[in-house]
């Protein structure tokens, strides 16, 4: 631009930061912030004790921790050692996500749900953190943890209720899809309002140390929303208080149409803001399952000796669009989710289970089929519960309903004029 | 609606993108910024290709906090600068709202004059798209309650693109919410009737130049002598298909600029027919309907046969599934006219 001044030395300038890659360009990744994958060094990083002084934790927040190599082998002091059965399931339960996520895509484009939002490429990131807490402690989800509900048993029949907004509900349609909740599950209500619940997921943390529980609470946001003040005020919080919490910020490297320099700024990674407010802080391959889990484990066991709040980033990559109404083609370019350079994190479990011989691709195939078939078979008894577009079966006094503990006389006059 | 010959079709969406695009042409202090307005152009496309034409440094992508966007352009206007911020949606402007009132409100009173935050916020606003909670809400009367900001509402394209050309030579802090389900067509509530567009309507004829609406001026937009209808945004249409079912003779009263609002226009519409009744889709518990009323109640009185009616969305959070049972649509407005009119 004619007027932009960008070419004058010595003089600010305003700087908009851009993507790397935006759609017709051939995605090239080298300019993140990324250590070389192929070296040891990501995995030569240490694993301290998990009472270490935060600020050791810098070369881990600046760095990035992993256990899988891309050619599915483990390495390094990361590796949580875990048996085959505890990866299957991991798998297992990735490919349960990928496949709801699938089908309830499927079901929205059909026009029976009113909007979706999948989680494909990142579903390491809930799955590995739910199999590494107690199915106890709090989660407080941002919108794309499906994973955390599902690896804890959730039925698939409620959670696509939900997505329905249908009189299998248990939010009787009061909350749009995907804004799930669940007390019983220890998942905690997700507001669509961004940022918001970060604070509360410290809160809880005081709670627990407050009545000196072992739990630990566990937040998660996109890295969009650090930008909110929210995420400011958990951190500050939750190392005043050395509140028992893990604040979790899933960097897929996009909030919507905005690439992650827009909320990351000049900082070399989100996790480093975490030592900032004095917090121990780790910065992990998001898509490297065994890292997840293995992370989340230090962090819960730091947590819970009394050791404080850690801060994880998980370096991933959002596969999908934002949800149902995105069209990411409008924006970046069209093979850059082919060309992460992290890999899938279903695809890199399985190579690894595949490797050591605990898996094949016979069995691979086999389980995605009968996955499939389960999520069709919970579909449809779903559906038979009614559609937003069809019946929801939702009675029109539950509107009324929950807005109070009880009723105020304002709101049993309104639902009388509503003839109800 | 003045006549001009220079005028094309636009739906609102295009309306505001020409205003802004006329604006940044004129004067190179105007400058865009939220969240996705910049290569992307909006997730409603309201600042599709600015970025292209006026350069990346005058419509760009703001990070993820409400706040910050409304903090840094009341900054910017201090400053010497026309900033015109969008919030994706009006739900969620909260995160905003301690620099909208404590700070864009108040800069010009407590420093005499010596500051000013000529700044307009543009941001989606109300329901009817399935949004629920979070994508529905129409929190106007949250911010005609505070002193030093104005709050502008539009109903069609033609006001959409003259208003916000006015807003943003507005030398206060102006909110300006767009009613997103009037984006691509008038709405009037009626879901089995199939989308109307703006193609189909005078008022999507806009002219391709500049020109402004004052605030403080309501549009009648039907005239008629048995009932005042006041309302403003998507409820204008929901007013105009009652009025055509029900046949009543009825005034509709398009406010379009909340604060300040044309006072005059309202007195002399009820003085006339004597009849007065308020929508808005907002909760009905100190709504901007109940302001309306009682001015009605001041200035009107001894004209007034009936009591005032309103007709709003209940004082419940926005449900999802229950939408059309929250919205106040065709069937309960007629219900009311018929009641108020034969009771
Ligand atoms: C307070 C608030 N502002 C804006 C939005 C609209 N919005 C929803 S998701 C989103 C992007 C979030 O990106 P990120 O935090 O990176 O999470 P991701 O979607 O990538 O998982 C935006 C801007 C919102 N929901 N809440
Ligand atoms: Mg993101």
């Amino acid at each position: 631009m004619s007027s932009h001044k960008s070419s004058r030395k010595n003089i600010s300038n305003l700087h908009v930061p851009e993507p790397l890659n935006r759609p017709g360009d051939t995605p090239d990744f080298s300019n993140l912030h990324m250590p070389d994958l192929v070296s040891d060094k990501t995995h030569t990083l240490p694993r301290p004790d998990p009472m270490v002084d935060a600020y050791e934790t810098e070369e881990l927040a600046s760095g990035l921790v992993r256990v899988l190599t891309l050619d599915g082998r483990t390495k390094g002091p990361w590796d949580p050692k875990l048996d085959a059965d505890t990866m299957r399931l991991g798998l297992r339960n990735m490919m349960l996500t990928r496949s709801v996520d699938k089908r309830m895509f499927t079901v929205q484009r059909q026009g029976k749900a009113s909007f979706y939002m999948k989680s494909l490429g990142e579903e390491a990131t809930a799955v590995a953190t739910a199999m590494a807490l107690k199915d106890t402690d709090m989660v407080f989800p941002s919108y794309r943890q499906q994973g955390l509900l599902l690896s804890r048993g959730y039925p698939l029949r409620d959670l696509m209720c939900q997505v329905l907004s249908n009189s299998g509900d248990k939010l009787e349609g009061k909350a749009i899809p995907i804004c799930y909740s669940s007390r019983e599950k220890a998942f905690y209500s997700i507001g669509a309002s961004l940022g918001t619940q970060m604070s509360h997921a410290v809160g809880w943390a005081m709670g627990c140390a407050y009545k000196g529980t072992d739990g630990v609470s566990c937040a998660f946001t996109g890295e969009g929303a650090t930008a909110e003040g929210d995420f400011h005020y958990a951190l500050n919080f939750s190392s005043t208080y050395r509140a028992p919490a893990i604040i979790n910020v899933v960097n897929n490297q996009w909030a919507i149409s905005s690439f992650q320099g827009i909320a990351a700024g000049q900082s070399k990674t989100f996790a480093y803001r975490g030592l900032g407010f004095g917090l121990a802080s780790l910065r992990i391959d998001g898509n490297d399952f065994l890292a997840v889990y293995a992370a989340i484990a230090w962090a819960a066991e730091r947590a819970r000796a009394g050791g404080g709040a850690t801060v994880i980033e998980h370096f991933t990559y959002r596969k999908e669009g934002h949800s149902t109404s995105d069209d990411p083609s409008k924006y970046r370019a069209k093979e850059e989710p082919d060309a992460w350079p992290l890999g899938d994190p279903v695809d890199r479990l399985k190579e690894h289970l595949i490797l050591i011989g605990e898996w094949d691709e016979e069995r691979h195939a086999a389980l995605e089929k009968e996955l499939d078939a389960f999520v069709l078979k919970a579909y449809k008894e779903a559906e038979s519960f009614g559609t937003l577009t069809t019946e929801t079966g939702i009675n029109p006094r539950t509107m009324f309903e929950k807005v109070y503990e009880e009723m105020p006389s304002h709101l049993k006059r309104q639902r009388q004029e509503l003839g109800i | 609606m003045p006549k001009n010959n220079n005028a094309k079709q636009m739906n609102m969406i295009q309306a505001i993108n020409s205003a802004l695009d006329i604006k940044m042409s004129q004067d190179p202090d105007v400058l865009v910024f939220g969240e996705d307005v910049g290569y992307f152009g909006g997730v409603f496309r309201c600042t599709a290709g600015l970025q292209e034409k006026h350069g990346l440094h005058r419509c760009f992508d703001a990070p993820i906090s409400e706040g910050g966007i409304v903090g840094t352009a009341v900054g910017m206007g201090a400053f010497g600068l026309r900033p015109v911020v969008e919030i994706q949606f009006a739900d969620y402007i909260y995160p905003a709202f301690d620099q909208i009132c404590s700070e864009a409100a108040r800069l010009r009173y407590r420093s005499n004059g010596d500051f000013t935050a000529p700044i307009t916020i543009r941001s989606p606003m109300g329901g009817g798209i399935h949004g629920g909670t979070s994508h529905s809400q129409s929190p106007e009367a949250l911010f005609t309650h505070i002193a030093g900001i104005k709050t502008i509402i539009p109903s069609n394209p033609y006001d959409a693109k003259g208003l916000l050309l006015k807003a943003i030579e507005d030398n206060d802090p102006v909110v300006f919410f767009e009613p997103k389900r009037l984006y691509n067509g008038p709405f009037d509530g009626d879901l089995n009737k199939p989308v109307d567009s703006w193609a189909n309507h005078e008022l999507g004829q806009v002219p391709e130049g500049h020109y402004t609406i004052d605030f403080e001026k309501a549009r009648m937009h039907k005239e008629g002598s048995e009932l005042t209808i006041l309302c403003y945004g998507t409820m204008v249409w929901v007013a105009e298909a009652a009025v055509r079912e029900t046949g009543v003779s009825a005034d509709i009263v398009d406010l379009r600029s909340l604060m300040p609002l044309d006072l005059e226009t309202i007195v002399a519409s009820v003085k006339k027919t004597g009849h007065c009744m308020i929508l808005h889709e907002a909760t009905r518990t100190s709504g901007f309907g109940a302001e309306l009323s009682a001015l009605v109640q001041e200035h009107c009185f001894y004209h007034l046969e009936k009591p005032i009616v309103r007709v709003t969305g209940w004082d419940t959070p926005y449900p999802h599934a229950l939408e059309w049972e929250y919205f106040p649509g065709l069937e309960r407005v007629s219900k009311s006219i018929i009641q108020m009119m034969e009771g």
